[in-house]
């Protein structure tokens, strides 16, 4: 404390010392920040772009005009010097009935400009980034050592002394941790951190905590909170459906990417064309899926042309967004009205995109996930267990490959109890309805010609085995049958409504309908089966003598491109005399439902018979008597039956263990969406950004003109390579001054320039527009060192300096456009959950991984549709996960997320808003995952603050603010605990029911209205503006 | 309330706080204000989704004459189309009959039974509307905000800035939405009530009908009034007192937040509540409350006016009729017909409709042209009414062309609209502007907007 005040005495005395040092104050005016604004304000309503207005043909808002009226170093020939000075009336400029007259410090500053060249600057920004010099006069020692800490200091200290401002003094360690802690972890720090760094006299003690906490894992998360809002990184894909898509690997990349500080040149290399480069590595295919976090939609009935315009065009307004600081957007359908943008430079823009394969329409994708390239990211564990799991499985399947001779046998006794189905041959066959019923070769039927509605095949067979006992209906898929069916059904599918057998005497006379039982098929159809008595589409609905109505049979839609079959046993044994016949009738009833291939055989085996006992191939082949077979029907009879044999049971069971492991693996396998490059397709100007519209001028990639960067393609049509490396070449004038000036408002809470999102004519000019240089070309130079530029930010005096500040200075400068103090604003909305978890000790400090669901209100997701979805809370760890890993739902962010502000990233954000309502009131005091946290902080208070009621808070005041409370905040908090005490004395069931709010363990010996209590008092603690503020 | 105001007055350990005037209305900027008002509030029944006005409240005769025949080319030439672009343009007949009605013999169609019944001396029609944006979502923005680029205050949020609230214990500036069962379900982003470059506090609250009706309104189980409002003294208590150490202006917004939090945990569920509300009520409104129609919430919007919610604005979610656009008019007219009519004479029954301004309509019109058996979307000309607030009832002004297309007489733009609308309620659009990106930034624009007095008594 006595250092810090010593270090505001010094700094008075550094200012002083400034102030008078000669030449300093006396700078010379600069164009951009001087003479541009004044000359705007008092004369460009008659000298400026509107035509309509303007008086003698003169402008001042151009290079050409304003050199018309100054000549460089000398004020006498410079007519515009001339008239501001003038004191006679008909050439006093501006005139004096204009009412907005020039002070003498404005004139002075005119004459200053003049006399030091008449300099013309275009639009800052788009100007080549200046090597500034440090401003010219040191500050002496020891005063550098005070405020002035590094290079930061000196450019902003001097415009402190040019401006009469002063700076504040550097804030106590307790608030410098807690600053320092949320800017570069986004979590508060721990109490015995606090209490360390406080006791820590080594000179170098800030800078210790300033590595530590920039060599944290929590570093990369912190940063990835910012970055994701620019890349508009979601679960969801944001149109219509807003269904789910998986990315969280890309989100783990930019967290690592963080985390090892990657060169920030390279990290915008990977995302933008990570796919582009040679032999790229899975890390650089994940960034590459920067490209694919834009929207898209499954919405029938859209029209992929235009919703691929859609799509090409956020790209572009992403880029503008995310590195270029420009507002791209206008330009898709005009040129850009305050920066020289054109809307050809919107689409050559667009071309490099070009390539990127997608669909406009992802149909189905609701249903099927399929939302376009994407990549398997296992983790090392699952990549191990993959690889163990299919040797295993290679391995077991080896076994039930090989025979051997006890395998033999044991077939061979299986073969000889085999019923021997015989195909039967008819000699004559009918289709009732007219179509045409063609026996092949292996003894099917194959149905073709007319398709009739409903049909029934009349088959006649004198020769059927002696004795026969059942009867088997195969239905064979054919190619030339719908769908690959066996099947007329436009789906493949067949319904046989009824099978009839019918006994014939030599005479041909009917003797009567054969009695069946006993009906089983390989397989039934269920689909589609709601109304079907049944409840599935039974074989023993073509047996019922249709008595539960005749529409209803056997199919089997699910498996038509399968070979299926029936088999349906007599009632009692049957043999044909010389001259007798049975007819069999397949009566097809269901519309538009007949079945398109089928063979029909008999036998007279022992019932009772059953349908899946194998395939009907395989019934063809042992048909085949054994000496008879060929070499493959040995074998594919002898795999039959190892996958059946008692013997090798075990075996199988093991594999089907592994295979459904595997799958199993398979499936918790994340997967991530990826760029693939495709030949380009064209890309036109669209006129008024009219996707209809084919009649503006194709082009190909290229880059505005109007910025200068002297980069050179290696191929003829550049790609997203050189797109990423034109973002990243030194001669960029945005980039860096964009990433620079955002890397400040991290740490400031607000840009240099203030406009975060638009460095063009609309947005801010820096407050020190030097220095915002200064740093941007540090971070060229520095190899896009990211860490590097934030820890001279914050090792900075500026960034030290105290936020308090006295209403007088405030009103004076009240948005520190001077950095005279630090900010004081309230905690993102993720870091507010983070910090409450954190201080309860509930908080799960993972690293990475798939999106997470903590508590949400029921009916929140009612209005989402396509499908429609219900939230279901995660459980255990994931409840407790930081805020950056909460589910993104597009169209419906989590409502605690919402209410602090954070966007629903369906475009680049680049500056949050900041916002102050009731309703956020609302989520910190009733949001369950709030209310968990204080009672778990309660607990925590219970158990481990030891003392009486004053001990515990002053512990409990510490764990939430780092601080002690003074005796008046005591007061307030104990008289709190005393009157809710009270309270839940008298209800024991509230204070119950309290305790028992969220999932997290209750501690059982707690006494329920102490306890209560105390909850009462956390909630209280994490409510507090203090708590949410970072200062 | 009597418990509410007894507590508040001494925070938890005796220590006292500033506590604003909490139970008395907060003061816009504009006080007093540029010009008697002649209204308090407005209740906007938003019809999201580009109402036909050709089937609803601009009869074109010569349109159903002319149904099948090409537009004429003199009509179209130039004109912004949405997705008919490229498409052949047939004239479309109005698809339901229109009727006088009244004693004004007010012109509607048929699909309106209650409204045309009841209230066709209370509608001020302007059927001369037209607007600048051709899509749903920059079409709302520029209705709700005057630019169609986002970023810009809501109306509701400029008057709350402008005129402050009259209540204290619900929002000034309130959203329900409602969905019908036949048009395209059209989205309806949260940045049409938001409050852009005012302060947050001004931005519109959603009212839910499932649910919590606002989320996170309910204490936490175990959580009386009495306990959850010590708590809340003790946080404002303590927030208090690091307001005095820092000066630091957000802190003071938010102990209103949470003074005004904790009030919306009562006053809301009371104004969800409709028990006290008598059976005939409930039926005027065709609803048994609590059911999410549109005629629920507009019996909630006129509790929400009783109560000094400043901007209550009515989403109905089904008006985007490309296709069968018949049946879907007659069937979303008939979702809203009964709500609106009731609402307009129960605030008349209660003295109420002279200070409060009903606005009706739209984004944008739809195009007399068939899309199949739809329509598209139509800017160049569309149809919006006013009750109550001032607005002269049973009369009508300007018109669309013989067909329908172009607002060709008395033109209004969506800025003369907002421009009578805040005239109405004291202010003078020309003077109302915040500073915003260096340009005095107003509802209206930068363009002259003007008062359209001839809709006024």
């Amino acid at each position: 404390m006595l250092r810090d005040r010593q270090l505001c005495l010094w700094g008075v005395i550094a200012l002083v010392h400034y102030a008078t040092t000669p030449g300093f104050a006396e700078e010379s005016a600069r164009f951009n920040r001087d003479i541009r604004p004044l000359l705007s304000d008092h004369c460009y309503a008659c000298h400026g772009p509107d035509a309509n207005q303007r008086e003698a043909d003169l402008r001042l808002d151009t290079e050409q005009g304003l050199a018309s009226v100054t000549k460089a170093g000398d004020l006498d020939e410079s007519l515009l010097f001339h008239h501001v000075t003038s004191t006679v009336e008909d050439e006093q400029m501006p005139p004096a009935d204009f009412g907005k007259p020039l002070s003498e410090e404005q004139i002075s500053k005119l004459a200053r400009w003049i006399q030091a060249g008449a300099q013309w600057q275009g639009h800052w920004s788009f100007q080549p980034i200046s090597q500034e010099p440090l401003p010219s006069v040191k500050p002496p020692t020891p005063v550098s050592g005070l405020f002035v800490r590094n290079d930061i200091d000196v450019f902003t200290l001097r415009e402190m002394i040019l401006n009469h401002q002063s700076p504040s003094r550097a804030a106590d360690r307790r608030t410098l941790i807690r600053r320092l802690s949320f800017d570069l972890t986004g979590l508060p720090p721990s109490s015995e951190r606090v209490k360390a760094f406080e006791e820590d006299a080594r000179a170098d003690a800030y800078e210790r905590l300033v590595d530590e906490l920039l060599e944290s894992p929590h570093y990369g998360e912190r940063m990835a909170m910012w970055w994701l809002d620019l890349v508009r990184y979601a679960d969801t894909v944001g149109y219509h459906g807003d269904q789910n898509v998986s990315v969280s690997p890309y989100r783990d990349y930019v967290i690592e990417s963080f985390n090892s500080n990657k060169r920030f040149d390279q990290f915008t290399i990977e995302q933008l064309a990570g796919d582009l480069l040679p032999e790229p590595t899975q890390e650089q295919l994940i960034a590459s899926g920067y490209n694919r976090l834009g929207m898209m939609s499954a919405e029938g009935g859209v029209q992929p042309k235009e919703y691929l315009a859609k799509y090409i065009a956020e790209r572009v307004r992403n880029l503008g967004g995310t590195w270029l600081g420009a507002t791209l957007g206008c330009c898709e359908c005009h040129d850009h009205k305050y920066d020289p943008f054109t809307m050809e430079d919107f689409y050559s823009f667009e071309a490099f995109f070009a390539d990127i394969e997608e669909r406009g329409l992802y149909a189905g994708a609701n249903q099927t996930g399929n939302w376009g390239p994407k990549i398997e990211v296992p983790t090392h564990e699952q990549t191990g267990k993959m690889e163990a799991l299919n040797q295993a499985i290679l391995e077991t399947e080896q076994l039930l490959r090989t025979s051997t001779p006890q395998l033999e046998t044991a077939q061979r006794a299986w073969e000889a109890q085999l019923p021997l189905w015989q195909t039967l041959t008819a000699v004559e066959q009918v289709s009732l309805a007219g179509a045409s019923l063609e026996p092949k070769e292996d003894g099917s039927i194959f149905v073709q010609g007319k398709n009739p509605t409903t049909d029934t095949y009349r088959l006649t067979y004198d020769q059927i085995p002696s004795g026969m006992t059942a009867i088997r209906i195969d239905v064979i898929p054919d190619p030339a049958l719908p769908a690959q069916g066996s099947g007329r059904a436009g789906n493949g599918n067949f319904v046989l409504t009824e099978l009839i057998l019918r006994k014939f005497d030599a005479q041909g006379r009917e003797v009567g309908r054969l009695q069946l039982q006993n009906p089983t098929a390989t397989y039934e159809q269920t689909g589609a089966a709601d109304a079907n008595p049944y409840k599935k589409w039974s074989i023993a609905s073509a047996i019922d003598g249709d008595v539960k109505g005749q529409d209803w049979g056997w199919a089997v839609m699910e498996k038509s491109t399968e070979p299926q079959a029936a088999i349906i046993e007599l009632v009692q044994d049957l043999t044909l005399a010389e001259g007798e016949s049975v007819n069999v009738e397949l009566v097809q009833n269901h519309g538009q439902h007949t079945i398109g291939r089928f063979r029909i055989s008999a036998t007279a085996a022992n019932r009772p018979l059953q349908a899946n006992q194998f395939p009907s191939d395989l019934a063809a082949l042992l048909a085949i008597p054994r000496d008879q077979r060929n070499e493959t029907d040995r074998a594919k009879i002898s795999e039959h039956y190892r996958n059946i044999a008692p013997e090798l049971a075990p075996v199988r069971e093991s594999l089907a263990d592994l295979n459904q492991q595997r799958k199993a693996l398979q499936e918790s396998i994340v997967t991530t969406l990826v760029t693939r490059t495709v030949e380009p397709r064209m890309v036109r100007v669209l006129p008024r950004g009219n996707w209809m519209d084919e009649s503006g001028n194709p082009v190909s990639p290229s880059f505005p003109q109007f910025l200068n960067v002297s980069y050179t393609p290696a191929t003829s049509r550049m790609s997203r390579l050189d797109l990423a490396q034109w973002v990243v070449h030194s001669e960029n004038p945005l980039t860096s001054r964009v990433v620079t000036n955002r890397l400040w408002k991290l740490l400031f809470g607000r840009g240099l320039s203030p406009r975060l999102d638009d460095l063009g004519a609309q947005g801010a000019l820096p407050s020190h527009p030097e220095l915002l240089d200064f740093l941007a070309l540090q971070l060229i130079d520095s190899g896009w060192d990211v860490r590097a530029m934030i820890k001279m930010m914050v090792m900075s005096g500026t960034y030290r300096q105290s936020s308090l500040v006295e209403s007088e200075q405030l009103a004076k400068d009240p948005e520190n456009h001077w950095l005279t103090r630090q900010a004081r604003y309230r905690l993102d909305a993720e870091m507010i959950r983070d910090n409450a978890l954190a201080i309860s000790g509930l908080l799960v400090r993972d690293v990475g991984g798939t999106s997470v669901k903590p508590y949400q209100p029921a009916g929140y997701w009612a209005y989402l549709n396509f499908p429609t979805r219900q939230w279901k809370s995660g459980q255990g760890d994931d409840l407790y996960r930081r805020g950056l890993y909460v589910h993104w739902q597009r169209q419906y962010l989590h409502p605690s997320l919402l209410a602090f502000d954070a966007p629903s990233r369906e475009e680049c954000t680049a500056d949050r808003s900041r916002s102050n309502t009731p309703l956020q009131s609302l989520v910190l005091l009733n949001d369950p995952t709030f209310v968990e946290a204080a009672r778990v902080f309660a607990q925590r208070v219970l158990t481990n603050g030891d003392g009486d009621d004053a001990e515990r808070l002053q512990w409990a005041f510490e764990q939430a603010l780092h601080r002690h409370p003074t005796a008046e905040e005591a007061e307030i908090l104990l008289s709190l605990l005393r009157r809710q005490l009270e309270g839940y004395k008298a209800n024991q069931n509230a204070a119950q029911e309290l305790a028992s709010v969220g999932d997290y363990p209750s501690a059982a010996d707690l006494n329920p209205a102490e306890f209560a209590a105390w909850i009462s008092v956390c909630r209280a603690l994490l409510n507090l503006h203090e708590t949410i503020t970072r200062n | 309330m009597a418990l509410v105001s007894l507590l508040s007055s001494e925070g938890a350990g005796g220590v006292r706080w500033n506590q604003g005037d909490a139970q008395t209305p907060s003061q816009g900027v504009i006080s007093p204000t540029h010009f008697p008002p002649k209204a308090k509030r407005v209740i906007w029944l938003y019809m999201a989704g580009g109402m036909s006005h050709l089937d609803t409240f601009d009869h074109k005769p010569k349109l159903e004459e002319m149904n099948g025949q090409p537009m004429p080319e003199s009509v179209t030439a130039g004109q912004q189309i949405a997705q008919l672009q490229g498409q052949k343009l047939n004239c479309f007949a109005p698809q339901h009959p229109f009727k006088k009605w009244g004693e004004s013999g007010q012109s509607l169609s048929t699909i309106w039974p209650e409204l045309a019944t009841h209230c066709a001396d209370e509608m001020c029609v302007v059927r001369s509307m037209f607007t600048e944006a051709i899509n749903h979502d920059p079409a709302h923005t520029f209705m709700n905000t005057g630019n169609m680029v986002t970023g810009r205050p809501a109306m509701g949020s400029w008057l709350l800035y402008g005129l402050g609230s009259e209540t204290q214990n619900l929002p000034g500036f309130v959203v329900m939405v409602s969905t019908g069962k036949f048009g395209q379900k059209q989205p309806i982003a949260a940045r049409q009530w938001h409050s852009g470059f005012l302060p947050s506090r001004f931005q519109g609250v959603e009212f839910r009908s499932q649910g919590d009706p606002v989320l996170y309104v309910k204490n936490p189980k175990g959580v009386d009034h009495v306990r959850q409002r010590e708590i809340v003294d003790a946080i404002n208590a303590m927030n208090q007192l690091q307001q005095d150490a820092t000066s630091d202006p957000e802190i003071a917004t938010r102990i209103a937040q949470y003074e005004m939090a904790f009030r919306m945990q009562s006053s809301v569920p009371e104004l969800m509540d409709v028990k006290d509300e008598p059976q005939h009520i409930l039926d005027m409104y065709g609803t048994q409350g609590g059911d999410g129609t549109f005629g629920s919430n507009c019996l909630l919007a006129r509790r929400l006016a009783e109560r000094g919610t400043r901007f209550i604005q009515l989403y109905h979610r089904d008006w985007d009729h490309h296709g069968s656009i018949k049946s879907h008019v007659a069937g979303t007219a008939a979702e809203v017909d009964r709500g609106v009519s009731a609402l307009i004479q129960d605030l008349k029954q209660r003295d109420m409709l002279d200070d409060t301004i009903i606005v009706f309509g739209s984004e944008f019109g739809r195009t007399p042209m068939a899309q199949g058996s739809g329509r598209d979307h139509h800017l160049a000309g569309f149809t919006m009414w006013m009750a109550g607030g001032g607005f002269k009832g049973g009369m009508s002004y300007g018109a669309t062309d013989d067909l329908g297309y172009h607002a060709a007489v008395d033109r209004v733009s969506v800025h003369d609209l907002h421009a009578t609308l805040l005239h109405q309620l004291g202010i003078d659009h020309a003077r109302f502007s915040v500073k915003f990106q260096g340009l005095d930034s107003r509802l209206t624009g930068v363009e002259p907007a003007r008062v359209v007095t001839e809709l006024l008594s």
